[in-house]
């Protein structure tokens, strides 16, 4: 393929690089009026300007150089990357437990992508023991790459194959499942599979990691270690969110599938279970519960599988001032459910309320969650509250907006009767409505007070 | 050809060296002198060991982008070393603690590399790409320093040729060691991403001594411009050293210039001794081929023995593991560095990469000292099969450990059969220098996926260039014709004083060797006794000068203003002119002489003495020594 040759390049760059066959790969020496330049001619990101041709220097360095500048290209030989993390068969032995491991994508594993200069996610079985031999100790790994997406890009077709595909392991006998993940939409998918699957005789931890796999630092490879310690050893047979507990290399908690959050755009211990604990904490040593009231692993195979979900639910993060259009528009393009993050207990402003009252006729579903994230919605407590549940609003308890949006499509998917859907929204059946909120299920550590300064002094960040 | 054996240092010639083919270049680590740090928004150059927090961190090797392991890497990952990053809020966010991408490179740092690239005549890039240099041991928190490329192909004038320029790069600093004991290494963040140029020269210098000439030019050269960090560690070197037949090895960390020498003839006498090591094993028959090594537990025989170190080992479960190292007779005793011995190359691999950091790590049965007894020692070989011929080396540890030590010892053990293997190797205090890790190659490069190339304008150069100083040797020359010393003019030529010598002489006319001296010879006692509370600034020392060419101040006054501003940063408000005019100062003195004539003393001839004191502490600023001591013998002697 010629484009490939010259991956990457445009316009004058490309010719001038043709100019002189000089296609990636090459060991070159480009010469221009200020110096010669020896080096490997990379490809170039898509999305960089077609008038400089990149250069690996001897030195492992790269540079661009102008191609206005380049009076010469002369051709050495050839070094194309293999960019390939020694692949090894994982090991067996009879006596370890049997874990899957599902792949759709995410930096768990990804590696440099030329076209866009970015990291894509590659996933290998033999990549990962590669790369984190030491898995082979906690159990017999599989896997299986169902999908390379990043999470943004995760939706009900990826949603609805991953709970077939745990359904079809549990079935084959696997004691514990982890499902590689990007991070961003994590908790979104944590929670459709919290619905879609239910029942479940063992373990299913998602991972992924918050500093790609081709970086030193990575968290990588500790939170493989560690869901898949979850997988193959603990007794939590729920959907289970594994990631860095502190932004150190100690341990991992384990987040209940439908109360966990990403909380930081970019920190390694960026889930927190919100309004709750989490399940427990995994180290490299040993899996410690913080709670009682899990679902116990058992020896059936009785796992349900309900894959049902309707695409044309959507949310809205109410703010003052909004226009009744923003509900109207959704009415008209044929909305059967909305969510809505409100403010405080659960509100919106009086101008929004003909079209909530034109929601109701249409027959569309309006669920009302909270944007502090913590905390109950209560719409009794102000007269707005009371108008809207008037105009058909249902109030969502402590359900997160996002696993609320999870569920409104879950249980739309199911059934055209409205009353049955709110059945459903409002009867718990992964944790994603709580009785009561404990008073550790809300604490955000306010830096600067002196308490908590000495608490984190004390105690590895 | 390496028959002979190494002079004492103070002995070696010129010829000496050249004889040996001893290279060197160098690799100049310069801070830059921003006001913040390179790829965040914190503050640079604020240092504090105090911290609020821990971070606890692993380090895994990745592949480089040609898709290989890099050697380094791998070997730190054998460490298995837990590490500690200490942080103090003031100095570090969470950039530096990996846990947010890197904001856009400083600009400010990046127009001062340029500049200075411009002083070595380098072409630049013009395209700036960031890369990932893999650091394996900690002592970055991402486990790579982000670095780039500014210009290539530069050159620096020495004696009577050109010392080549291979590339400056920009880059950010690292954190700094608190301590690396066993399976734990501790840093300190705050200097933890602030900018650096490294100027790597090629191995250009044919003697130590130019080694340090050549490394004292270059931070002259960017001392020149006024834009870079002065101080303990803010420039610092690594030096490469090679003789014929050896390797390039990297000396890191050299934070004085005047080391260099002694830790270049050192390393240069170690490559030597190291090769007339293989030479002694090919001639008794070890080659990579024939090296013959073997390895045993011997943690019971030498349950019972009164050597300390291993009875402590055993007793707390340990295991002890004897390495037979065939045909070895003698040669751990055999010579690298100025009283250092090759079993300190084994010692040091060992403590290094197996983190068996208490000494002594390893014994050996070429030992002269006391260690365990001859009867264990005889056990030994016997168990192990070892002959006269052979030497046997214990190593002890844990159970991981212990076996790591040993693998380690064949490890280096089998490289002297090839000659020098690549390493850097650390700068220790006495001259010689310690093994620190396996040289790096290329493959730790990999290019920085969080940040975009960035284009660099033919204007951004031009704007660069037209604000940069003449080159420091060009200044250096210019002042020495000017009449200066040569010791002053080189001194002045790369200070940030250069512009205020500049200005004075050329626009105000003053002597130049009058302002030199003032402003390096004056200037030197003040910063001696005042350090870091200097608060004498180019532009204050300016504004004196030009104080002093409009005649609002004399001679006398400009050195105690020059002294006072030092102290308190401001011009004292007699600045402003006139000087004293001489019924002024009369004035002064006639009531000096009758404050003094008030006074009861005890020997009347010190009035005149006192009385001047009294006239110069009101003229100071104002009047020459000798106008007020004229008037004032006027008043005495009549």
């Amino acid at each position: 393929m010629a484009d490939n040759d010259y991956k990457g390049y445009r316009g004058q760059a490309l010719g001038v690089l043709k100019n002189y066959s000089a296609m990636i790969w090459s060991d070159v020496e480009v010469e221009t009026e200020a110096g010669t330049y020896k080096g490997i001619v990379l490809p170039r990101s898509e999305t960089a300007d077609d008038k400089h041709i990149v250069i690996k220097l001897r030195s492992g360095y790269n540079i661009g150089i102008a191609a206005d500048r380049i009076t010469n290209i002369g051709i050495g030989g050839r070094k194309e990357a293999h960019y390939k993390i020694p692949e090894k068969e994982f090991p067996y032995d009879p006596k370890k437990p049997r874990v899957k491991l599902l792949g759709t994508g995410g930096t768990i594993a990804s590696r440099l992508d030329y076209r866009t200069g970015a990291v894509i996610p590659a996933f290998s079985p033999g990549e990962l023991y590669g790369s984190v031999p030491e898995l082979a100790d906690i159990c017999n790994l599989e896997t299986e790459k169902l999908y390379g997406v990043f999470s943004e890009n995760m939706g009900p077709e990826q949603w609805i194959g991953t709970a077939q595909a745990i359904g079809r392991e549990i079935e084959k006998g696997v004691q514990g499942i982890v499902i590689g993940h990007g991070t961003d939409t994590m908790h979104h998918t944590a929670a459709i599979l919290s619905f879609m699957v239910q029942n479940s005789p063992v373990p299913i931890v998602m991972v992924g990691s918050q500093r790609s796999s081709d970086r030193p630092s990575s968290d990588a490879a500790l939170n493989l270690m560690h869901s898949v310690k979850t997988a193959a050893e603990s007794d939590m047979a729920e959907v289970m969110v594994c990631m860095f507990g502190p932004t150190s290399d100690e341990y991992g908690l384990l987040h209940r599938g439908t109360r966990v959050r990403k909380m930081h755009s970019s920190y390694r211990s960026t889930f927190r279970t919100i309004g709750d604990i989490p399940i427990g904490m995994v180290s490299r040593e040993k899996i410690t519960p913080l709670r009682a009231d899990y679902k116990k692993r058992r020896h059936d195979k009785n796992v349900v599988i309900n894959t049902a979900f309707e695409e044309k639910v959507g949310m809205v993060y109410y703010y003052p001032n909004m226009k009744p259009d923003m509900i109207d528009s959704m009415i008209d393009n044929g909305y059967r459910g909305i969510v809505i993050a409100g403010t405080g207990l659960g509100h919106v402003n009086k101008p929004l309320y003909p079209a909530l009252k034109r929601a109701q006729e249409k027959g569309v579903a309006i669920y009302m969650t909270v944007q502090t994230l913590w905390g109950y919605v209560q719409m009794y407590v102000y007269d707005t509250g009371r108008d809207m549940m008037e105009l058909g609003v249902v109030p969502c308890a402590n359900m997160l907006p996002e696993v609320a949006y999870m569920k409104l499509g879950w249980a739309l998917g199911q059934t055209d009767d409205l009353t049955r859907v709110k059945e459903i929204m409002l009867t718990p059946i992964a944790g994603e409505i709580t009785e009561r909120e404990p008073s550790n299920g809300y604490l955000i550590f306010q830096g600067g007070i002196p308490e908590v300064e000495e608490y984190i002094s004390k105690y590895r960040k | 050809m390496t028959d002979h054996k190494f002079k004492p240092f103070s002995e070696m010639t010129d010829e000496d060296y050249r004889a040996v083919g001893f290279k060197s270049g160098l690799e100049v680590h310069q801070q830059l002198l921003t006001e913040k740090k390179l790829f965040c928004r914190c503050p640079a150059g604020r240092y504090s060991e105090n911290y609020n927090a821990e971070i606890l961190r692993h380090m895994r090797p990745t592949l480089s982008e040609l898709g290989e392991y890099d050697g380094t890497a791998l070997m730190e990952f054998k460490t298995k070393k837990e590490i500690i990053y200490r942080i103090n809020r003031e100095t570090v966010c969470t950039y530096e603690m990996d846990d947010t991408p890197p904001f856009e490179i400083n600009d400010e740092a990046l127009d001062i590399a340029f500049g200075i690239g411009m002083i070595y005549g380098s072409s630049m890039v013009d395209e700036v790409h960031i890369a990932r240099k893999q650091y394996l041991d900690g002592s970055i928190p991402t486990g790579f320093q982000r670095t780039a490329i500014v210009c290539l192909d530069g050159s620096i004038p020495y004696k009577d040729r050109e010392i080549q320029v291979i590339q400056l790069s920009i880059e950010e600093d690292s954190c700094r060691e608190v301590s690396d004991i066993g399976h734990r290494r501790t840093y300190i963040t705050d200097r933890l991403g602030m900018p650096l140029i490294e100027t790597v020269t090629g191995p250009d210098m044919r003697t130590p001594q130019e080694v340090a000439e050549v490394g004292e030019l270059i931070r002259r050269i960017a001392r020149s411009t006024g834009k870079v960090r002065t101080g303990i560690g803010a420039a610092r070197q690594d030096v490469n050293v090679s003789v014929t037949g050896g390797t390039r090895i990297e000396i890191k960390g050299v934070p004085r210039i005047p080391l260099i020498p002694l830790l270049t003839y050192n390393e240069a006498m170690r490559q030597w001794n190291l090769l007339r090591l293989r030479d002694e094993l090919h001639r008794r028959g070890i080659t990579p081929e024939t090296f013959t090594a073997t390895t045993t537990d011997v943690t019971k025989i030498l349950r019972k023995t009164r050597y300390q170190p291993i009875t402590g080992a055993v007793t707390s479960g340990m295991k002890v593991m004897c390495v037979l190292l065939k045909g070895f007779r003698g040669l751990l005793r055999w010579e690298t560095q100025t009283d250092t011995h090759f079993s300190r190359e084994i010692s040091d691999r060992v403590r290094v990469i197996s983190c068996l950091t208490t000494l002594p790590n390893i014994i050996h049965s070429d030992s002269p000292s006391e260690t365990i007894a001859s009867s264990e020692w005889s056990a030994l070989k016997k168990t192990v099969g070892a002959t006269e011929d052979d030497v046997i080396v214990l190593v002890w540890g844990d159970e991981t450990d212990a076996p790591a030590g040993a693998n380690e010892v064949v490890i280096r053990a089998k490289e002297a059969t090839i000659g020098v293997p690549s390493e850097t190797r650390q700068a220790l205090r006495d001259g010689t220098n310690g093994f620190e890790r396996i040289l790096p190659g290329p493959d730790r490069m990999y290019p920085d996926t969080d940040l975009p190339p960035k284009k660099i304008t033919a204007e951004r150069l031009a704007k660069i260039r037209a604000g940069l100083p003449t080159p420091v040797w060009e200044r250096e020359k210019k002042y020495h014709d000017l009449g200066i010393p040569l010791h002053r003019a080189k001194t002045l030529a790369a200070s940030a004083w250069a512009r205020v010598f500049e200005e004075a002489t050329g626009n105000h006319g003053l002597n130049a060797r009058f302002v030199s001296e003032l402003l390096v010879d004056r200037l030197k006692p003040l910063r001696r006794k005042l350090g870091k509370n200097l608060k004498l600034t180019p532009e204050l020392a300016g504004l004196l000068l030009n104080h002093f060419a409009e005649g609002r101040i004399l001679r006398d006054p400009l050195f105690f203003m020059m002294a006072a501003a030092a102290r308190t940063g401001e011009l004292p408000a007699e600045a402003a002119g006139p000087p004293a005019t001489t019924s002024e100062i009369k004035e002064a003195v006639k009531a000096a002489a009758a404050s003094v004539a008030k006074m009861e003393l005890r020997d009347p001839a010190n009035g005149m003495r006192l009385a001047m004191g009294l006239a110069m502490s009101k003229l100071r600023f104002r009047a020459n020594g000798k106008d007020v001591k004229a008037l004032v013998e006027e008043v005495y002697n009549g």
